[in-house]
């Protein structure tokens, strides 16, 4: 039951995108086309899934008993951009087509403050799940962490698509680009304020 | 070229090493101000350091911080610590007793993630704020729920989910000291049980 | 390009908020206050001076292969110990900030910086490189700081001038996209008038 709450208060309650602000650079740079933000967000979510993963362990069973927790920004740092390097090889050789579409935006998942965002959240902050405040055990770490790519993909989906639209709309010359969606993103944030409470 | 890679880290890690034992004393006593600031608020005046007296009491499974305050060697409150889930995330906050009569001494907000200008009122401490109504309350003769649900305390207009959680709160505080005082409290500083 | 020119191009010309583009997710997600969107700023400032420093002086050191790891070491240390010193000496500051003191590591600017100019330049023009997009940094967060706090809070660097509160969207996330999103529009107007 707690995990189908997390998972719901990760994609619309705190989206990651639309109301903890992690993630906003490819956000505006990748949405520009539906079909490469949603490889993108997939790329994401198995970095972001596989991150947590390690750096909860690397936390709890390394840094933790060592005292040496002051590493912890290094150290997670590190993991994530190893991950990165590792996806890289292994997309190469499964979907070139997929690794040639994300070009330079895969290696760019590394400085996503969304992945290290969340995998920080995770060994911080407590969290109350309609229960009291606790911190998060591996599997629903795990878990929130999926699911709050998945929000994070459901928000550049979505803004890819009214980008694609707006495209083809008269925008006045000085709101071209990012001003225009940022103001677009603004809206989207708002509605997805409709979500509080709900968790 | 993974030697250049190791020894950047090794550098940095040696760096950071000497970083952490410069700062871990002003951090340690930062973070024990903060919490002495707030049991301060709380109960009534004392003169020893209740982060020194801590007593864990558990209630329905959870176990809650309780920090003694005494004067002279005399327990004059208790501030316990409770963290009931708000609007936004929890609501981290200690409710103070004055152990002469079980009342309510004040309320504090230590952090929360309540909606700012609605629900972010609870850690307001102004004039005639949502928390003053709790100060001096004698919980045994007050319900403590918000109005809509029966009981007798005002919530702040448009955030009745933040002022609930705030009271149920208060509330578990309330059974945490009835629990600590019930099982006659062996108390760290007198040494005289109040049987 | 003189050391003037490098110093202040920074702060208007390649303004990281508002010409480049980049940096967002602090932007967003600090500027609640004109003090907290300055701190944030400043916070980035330190690291970037340091981290362009020590990039220039070891870039030619560092194979090719694993200069963006070697980067990424070097400033996610220098983000640690800015961390420790705020949370040791500022500890206000490291509560309201929270999360975004350690995602300085990620900002794009700063590994930006230090991939498109210190490892090219020496030690003196990559710290005025550092100062200047720093200072530009600074500067828009604390003006989108202060048009959010002054519309959502009805105050302006802690001294409220309006009471209740003004229009709680722009404290809140939509209010962030919005304002940055008009305040780039008036930048573009401003600056290719100049031009």
């Amino acid at each position: 039951m707690e995990y189908i709450l997390i998972i719901i208060s990760a994609v619309f309650v705190n989206n990651i995108l639309l109301s903890q602000f992690l993630g906003i650079c490819p956000f505006l740079g990748v949405s520009k086309k539906v079909s490469t933000a949603v490889g993108m967000s997939a790329a994401v979510a198995f970095v972001m899934g596989m991150a947590t993963c390690v750096t909860y362990l690397l936390q709890n069973y390394l840094l933790v008993p060592l005292e040496i927790e002051f590493l912890q920004t290094v150290s997670f740092i590190l993991v994530i951009a190893s991950l990165v390097q590792m996806v890289e090889i292994i997309l190469k050789k499964i979907s070139p087509s997929l690794y040639q579409a994300l070009g330079i935006f895969l290696p760019l998942i590394t400085t996503n403050c969304a992945v290290l965002g969340v995998a920080l959240m995770v060994v911080q902050k407590q969290f109350s799940f309609g229960g009291a405040a606790h911190m998060l055990n591996l599997g629903q770490s795990v878990v929130f962490a999926v699911a709050s790519a998945i929000g994070f993909g459901l928000a550049i989906t979505l803004f890819a698509g009214i980008r694609e639209q707006l495209e083809l709309s008269k925008v006045p010359k000085v709101f071209k680009g990012v001003p225009i969606a940022l103001i677009v993103a603004g809206i989207m944030a708002m509605a997805f304020m409709g979500f509080s409470g709900i968790v | 070229m993974v030697l250049s890679l190791g020894s950047i880290c090794l550098v940095c890690s040696a760096l950071l090493g000497i970083a952490n034992n410069v700062t871990a004393e002003p951090i340690a006593q930062a973070t024990l101000a903060k919490i002495n600031d707030k049991i301060s608020y709380v109960v009534p005046s004392y003169d020893n350091n209740p982060s020194d007296n801590v007593t864990m009491v558990e209630v329905d499974g959870t176990e809650y911080k309780v920090y003694l305050a005494s004067m002279s060697d005399k327990v004059v409150g208790y501030a316990i610590e409770v963290a009931p889930t708000g609007f936004g995330g929890p609501i981290s906050m200690i409710v103070g007793f004055d152990a002469e009569n079980g009342n309510i001494y004040n309320t504090a907000v230590i952090s929360h993630s309540e909606t700012p200008g609605l629900g972010d009122k609870i850690a307001s401490n102004e004039q005639g704020s949502f928390r003053d109504q709790f100060i001096e309350m004698n919980p045994a003769s007050n319900k403590l729920s918000v109005r809509k649900d029966g009981g007798d305390i005002d919530a702040i207009t448009a955030a009745t989910i933040s002022s609930r959680a705030f009271t149920v709160g208060v509330s578990t505080a309330y059974k945490v000291y009835l629990t600590l005082i019930g099982n006659g409290d062996a108390d760290v500083v007198s040494g005289a049980s109040k049987k | 390009m003189t050391k003037l020119k490098i110093l202040t191009k920074g702060i208007i010309k390649d303004n990281p908020t508002f010409a480049l583009v980049l940096g967002m997710c602090p932007t967003l997600g600090t500027t609640t206050s004109a003090i907290n969107g300055m701190g944030m700023g400043v916070a980035t400032l330190f690291v970037l001076i340091l981290s362009n420093m020590v990039v220039s002086a070891v870039a030619r050191f560092i194979p090719d292969k694993v200069r963006i790891p070697s980067y990424i070491v070097i400033i996610s240390a220098f983000v640690t110990i800015v961390q420790l010193l705020i949370q040791a000496y500022i500890p206000s500051l490291y509560d309201t900030l929270g999360l975004f003191i350690p995602l300085i590591v990620v900002n794009c600017i700063v590994l930006g910086r230090a991939e498109a100019f210190a490892n090219k330049h020496n030690v003196i023009d990559s710290a005025l490189d550092g100062i200047g997009i720093g200072l530009g940094f600074t500067l828009s967060l604390t003006v989108i700081g202060l048009v959010r706090e002054i519309l959502g809070s009805g105050s302006a660097f802690g001294w409220k001038f309006m009471e209740p509160y003004g229009m709680l969207i722009f404290v809140l996330a939509p209010g962030a996209f919005l304002v940055l999103g008009y305040l780039m529009v008036l930048f573009k107007k401003l600056t290719t008038k100049k031009a």
